[in-house]
């Protein structure tokens, strides 16, 4: 491996250097993946935490289904929603394939099962009493919720993680539903597939530097939180 | 522009669907189009140009070239760049594409490890080189559809092989760069495209074994795809980029793509005038 030196130094170069093209790689990788795990924290928190608590029929067959979905092959989610959005599908007409917003779309459908299961098994490894006894306290509906995710807060930053974690690493949905358009839906992962096809493996072990690096800040800042509150 | 851009991808994540281009604007067109050419880099230069001409946006989505034609068929694209000409006036004839340009051309050849376990290299022949293959050594097929596997196919058949009876054969079902890495690291032959064998050639250890045969002979050519079958498909635009592909300057500039960097013609230019 002879190149790797070569790498390392070429994927500091172009971060330092400010290559116009890498940073707006970032970038969009940033807003996409991270749009995509802000919806699905805000969708699957709550259903999460309605899962962990709830007492209805067909919870156990729903939690099942989450469960599944955790495990989830992204390609298959891709292949879904480019057969709904693809010109000849259902939703052609809304011209979205191909577009940003799309790989928003599938990515939160990859990220949205984990957050619920992640989020489902924290709520539920609080004190089975605890909610009972916010009641007694005079908590209203939404007050306890509130109370309880700050002390489920480690395992929904988990959760959080884990979505984010699992859809910024992601290839085969991005790649399908993306496109891989330069300049428009080319993110870290399809990127490295693209300079790989070229035969620029510096400039792919580079961009799979930075993408290891990114996974790392992000991570590091989460922890950071969950640490600082800790105290 | 760089932040209402910003926003408008929030908002359409929101749920805002109306966004982008705005509502009187068309739509990017749609490419399908081979791996082989994608794969170089002459394309993403071509279609900058091409945008910045006519102000036209040009998604193009690399796939091989049987996955490119059932885009046509199914309305997903509005041009068609592929290099499966059998299959490409099949599509023609059955009315999914209208008919075309040809753009330009290169060669395929066989590379395959310097030893030559099969003694490709000691044949002239095309067939005998293709049945020699049949005996000897590992042959690495595309195996996905594409352009440059229906090519292989017809030389098995041309050679009397029949590519269910060869147990030395095995697909990688990816594109051509892929399959050449694969091919790289076993030791084995396959059919590459100049294109890619020239973009690659410095990073593998295969040696070329067999080119100039006329059946050899890769030739891309351009399609609109026939907007009477699919009212999404845009027939202005996409002509536009056929002729735009065939346009002297275009032409041009495709026969000198990459030539210095690689030390080799990459693409040859051949609109018919």
């Amino acid at each position: 491996m002879g190149e790797l030196p070569d790498a390392v130094r070429q994927a500091l170069g172009l971060l330092a250097g400010g290559d116009a093209e890498v940073w707006e790689i970032i970038a969009r990788t940033l807003l996409i993946s991270g749009v995509a795990t802000l919806a699905a924290m805000l969708v699957g928190v709550p259903l999460g935490y309605a899962l962990a608590r709830g007492r209805f029929p067909g919870r156990t067959l729903l939690l099942g289904l989450v469960n599944t979905g955790m495990g989830m092959p992204p390609v298959v989610v891709g292949l879904v929603v480019w057969l709904f959005f693809t010109r000849s599908g259902p939703l052609g007409g809304l011209q979205l394939i191909y577009t940003p917003q799309a790989m928003m779309l599938a990515q939160f459908l990859i990220a949205t099962p984990l957050v619920i299961g992640f989020s489902a098994a924290s709520i539920q490894s609080l004190p089975p009493a605890l909610p009972d006894l916010l009641t007694s306290l005079g908590a209203g509906r939404w007050r306890r919720l509130w109370l309880l995710s700050r002390e489920a807060r480690l395992g929904l930053l988990a959760a959080v993680m884990a979505g984010f974690g699992a859809i910024v690493s992601e290839v085969g949905a991005s790649m399908t539903v993306g496109g891989n358009l330069s300049g428009s839906t080319r993110v870290l992962t399809t990127a490295i597939v693209t300079v790989t096809g070229r035969g620029e493996m510096a400039t792919a072990i580079a961009y799979g530097l930075i993408l290891l690096i990114l996974a790392f800040a992000v991570n590091l800042v989460l922890t950071l939180v969950q640490q600082r509150r800790e105290r | 522009m760089r932040g209402s851009r910003l926003l408008c991808t929030l908002g359409a994540a929101l749920g805002a669907v109306a966004c982008g281009r705005g509502a009187g604007a068309p739509p990017d067109l749609i490419l399908a189009t081979t791996t082989s050419v994608y794969e170089t880099g002459l394309l993403d230069s071509l279609l900058a140009r091409f945008t910045a001409e006519s102000g036209v946006g040009v998604k193009p989505i690399s796939v091989g070239s049987g996955a490119a034609l059932a885009m046509a068929a199914r309305g997903d694209a509005d041009v068609v760049l592929s290099h499966d000409p059998a299959a490409e006036r099949r599509a023609v004839e059955a009315g999914y594409l209208l008919p075309g340009r040809r753009v330009m051309h290169n060669d395929f050849l066989i590379v395959g490890p310097a030893e030559d376990p099969a003694d490709v290299g000691g044949t002239a022949s095309l067939d005998e080189a293709m049945r020699r293959l049949a005996e000897a050594g590992e042959f690495v097929s595309r195996g996905d559809g594409s352009g440059t596997e229906s090519r292989e196919a017809q030389l098995w058949i041309a050679a009397g092989r029949d590519t269910a009876q060869l147990d030395r054969r095995i697909e990688t079902g990816q594109g051509m760069s892929a399959t050449l890495y694969v091919a790289n690291e076993r030791g084995a032959y396959t059919l590459v495209d100049r294109g890619t064998w020239l973009t690659l050639r410095g990073r593998v250890a295969l040696a070329p074994l067999l080119e100039g045969d006329v059946r050899l002979l890769n030739v891309y050519s351009a399609f609109p795809v026939n907007p009477s079958r699919h009212p999404t498909v845009q027939p202005d635009p996409a002509r536009r980029l056929v002729d735009f592909l065939v346009a002297p300057a275009t032409q041009a500039y495709i026969g000198e793509f990459a030539r210095e960097r690689l030390g080799g013609q990459l693409f040859v230019p051949s609109a018919d005038g």
